[in-house]
């Protein structure tokens, strides 16, 4: 046998047949849907054609869902009459729903992996383009448009091209401070947002070895950032004692087989990629963007660049306006730099292991007068877990809001809106023009890093907070 | 979905990288419109001032671009988010085929799925492509051939391009992927089947 990827592996499983050119039909074992799914679903009975596999989807809502404290399914929402459809066709094709206020229901991509939904050695889709996120538990998995939403309900199987292969290795040991977060943003900032494209990439070495699930799901969820759809990491000990025991993961003989499965899937010695990229995470401060890509980022205790360094003239217009857009000098600390907004949540960093990140830095302190700071769990069972904790006392007693979990200031459509002008510090992944609300200026960051904001009411290193 | 065979129309140069799939329409809009009502809302954040008046700064708001049928673009063009409406979005401006280094990957996708032809081409041949136009912009109108893999500059230079043979064959014929591959229904029984066998606990959930 020669050596294979991670990658290949789970790539050839799935494949139906074979279209030439590096095109494949592939089957898909698992299909996730959110609350913009109610459209296609409809569609597909105008058209008519039938959900093919609807045991294979599993669906929640996210993206438009009021995150008010003390949500109930009748809380008054503009998009109510949205999620009544998706629960109407849901039910029609006898998809799986996880509602609001049952444990499953969140942000899909916290769903997935909590519910065991994901699993290694999958096939996983979903009409949102941080599907790669499930990338964390050893799955292909990519996000889709709605056209191929349509396919996949329909038939159960997606026309793909093969990717090509890159390895990012993390080694060394960071500062206590640097979190996934931190080494994901550093490697966009290092190799730049579209280095990533027309790849899937594993994310392989000692520093990722060592991180816990959640961990890798952040660093996965921001490959699309850099450019991949698919980001992913190979299971082993941590994936297998993460998922045991999940709602939807295998149980008894089925789950002995499955792990037998899953333990073949890492990368074989000696497989090689089209492109490695090695990153010594000792060198790894606390990260925070400055711009309105992800690639404009720096450690917070740098300078903000100059446009004038850039390499060539796209890359310094594009400099330029984003440093307009942000309100923002050349040559300035990016320390300092006063906020308005803190912004704790996304499938980026909204997970268990996030909260006590933050609660550990917000613990006994204050939120600064001048910032409104919100906490928003990446799904009931975060929420429900963090509060047994007690984390949201704690948040509470600092001064952050603690709501109910969605995508909320993520993505800003259902309303929870940064105001025109206003500087935020998210915990999210898309820094991007308008991103939060129009005009919005938005500062990536980990958690940790977001807390210290809200405290010092300006951007701060967290280790020296 | 529309045949692509032959397109001739004005190009316009938008070469900023990076640009992404939230800036070529908000999610506020595809929330509230539908598909074939985005086209004024392209480009929203950079297209109008805060008073909602166009901004004639933008490069597609000035003739004669304003009626560009081809974009000219950036490295990583419409990366970030999945939404389709981006494609329906660039559509409904007038847009039916982007000319970039690089596209996001499930952009480039999408575009297939509804009649838009994304071509990468190396950032050198853009740039000289929009040298051409900005050298006389009243001469922006070129050729973009899908049968013949091939573009004709504002010059006259030929540029081939290449394009993947499934891809290229479905945008010719304006075919709908699904229709085809539910004609595979044999083989996609046929591999659960054997996936079933090999792997029940992928078919044993919850
Ligand atoms: S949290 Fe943000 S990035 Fe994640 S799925 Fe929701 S809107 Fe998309």
């Amino acid at each position: 046998m020669p050596s294979e990827t991670l990658f290949d592996k789970i790539w050839n499983q799935h494949v139906i047949a074979d279209l030439g050119d590096g095109y494949a039909l592939l089957h898909i074992s698992r299909h996730l849907m959110h609350d913009g799914g109610g459209r296609g679903l409809q569609a597909i009975r105008q058209r008519g054609l039938r959900v093919r596999n609807p045991e294979l989807t599993f669906a929640t809502f996210d993206h438009v869902i009021t995150t008010e404290p003390g949500r109930t399914i009748n809380t008054p929402s503009p998009y109510n009459a949205r999620l009544q459809v998706m629960r109407q066709e849901a039910k029609r094709w006898g998809i799986r729903l996880y509602d609001i206020g049952e444990p499953g229901q969140g942000i899909v991509h916290v769903m997935g992996p909590e519910m065991g939904a994901t699993l290694p050695g999958t096939l996983l889709v979903c009409g949102d383009s941080h599907t790669c996120t499930h990338g964390g538990i050893g799955a292909i998995a990519f996000g889709i448009g709605a056209s191929e939403v349509m396919h996949v309900l329909a038939t159960q199987s997606l026309i793909q091209r093969r990717p090509r292969r890159m390895r990012v290795t993390f080694d060394g040991v960071h500062h206590p401070s640097v979190t996934p977060k931190d080494m994901i943003l550093y490697l966009i900032g290092e190799i730049g947002a579209p280095a990533g494209v027309g790849y899937a990439v594993e994310y392989a070495g000692s520093a990722i070895r060592a991180l816990e699930v959640e961990g890798r799901l952040t660093i996965c969820n921001l490959s699309i950032e850099l450019g991949a759809k698919i980001g992913m990491v190979a299971p082993d000990d941590t994936t297998i004692e993460f998922l045991a025991n999940r709602p939807l993961a295998p149980k008894g003989a089925l789950w002995d087989q499955a792990v037998h499965h899953w333990r073949t899937l890492p990368t074989d010695e000696g497989a090689s990629f089209d492109q490695e990229v090695r990153i010594d995470v000792g060198k790894i401060a606390p990260q925070i963007t400055w711009g309105t890509s992800p690639e404009h980022v720096v450690a917070v205790d740098q300078p903000i660049p100059d446009p004038a360094s850039a390499p060539d003239a796209n890359k310094r217009a594009a400099m330029e306006a984003a440093l307009t857009y942000m309100g923002l000098q050349p040559g300035a600390p990016i320390a300092g730099t006063e906020v308005d907004w803190v912004f704790i949540g996304s499938c980026t960093n909204s997970r268990l292991s996030d909260l006590r990140d933050a609660a550990a830095v917000a613990k006994g302190r204050k939120v600064a007068d001048r910032v409104r700071a919100w906490v928003v769990p990446g799904s009931e069972n975060v929420k429900r877990q963090a509060e047994a904790e007690g984390l949201d006392a704690i948040f509470k007693s600092a001064g952050f809001e603690w709501r109910e979990p969605g995508c909320s200031m993520c993505l800003a459509v259902n309303g929870d809106t940064v105001p025109p002008g206003q500087r935020s510090v998210s915990t999210s992944n898309r820094n991007f023009v308008g991103r939060q609300g129009p005009r919005a200026r938005t500062h990536l960051a980990s958690p940790a890093m977001a807390v210290a904001a809200a405290i010092a009411g300006r951007i701060a290193d967290v280790r020296t907070l | 979905m529309e045949a692509f065979t032959v397109l001739e129309g004005v190009a316009a140069p938008l070469l900023r990288q990076n640009i992404d799939t939230d800036v070529v329409i908000r999610i506020n809009r595809l929330r509230d419109l539908q598909k074939d009502e985005l086209g004024p809302y392209a480009f929203e954040a950079w297209r109008y001032l805060p008073d909602g008046s166009e901004s004639s700064d933008f490069v597609l708001n000035q003739p004669p671009y304003r009626e560009a049928k081809i974009l000219l673009a950036g490295n990583n063009f419409a990366c970030g988010s999945s939404r389709e409406g981006a494609v329906w979005a660039l559509w409904g401006f007038g847009l039916r085929c982007v000319i970039a280094p690089s596209f996001g990957p499930i952009f480039f996708n999408n575009c297939f799925q509804n009649g838009m032809l994304p071509i990468i081409l190396p950032a050198a041949e853009i740039r000289a492509i929009v040298d051409e136009i900005e050298a006389s912009p009243s001469q922006s109108r070129m050729t973009v051939d899908l049968r013949n893999r091939e573009i004709v500059t504002p010059h006259g230079r030929r540029v081939s391009f290449s394009v993947d043979g499934l891809r290229r064959d479905a945008l010719l014929a304006g075919q709908d992927e699904i229709e085809r591959t539910l004609q595979r229904e044999g083989e996609i029984n046929a591999y659960q089947a054997r996936d079933r066998r090999q792997r029940p606990w992928i078919y044993a959930a919850g």
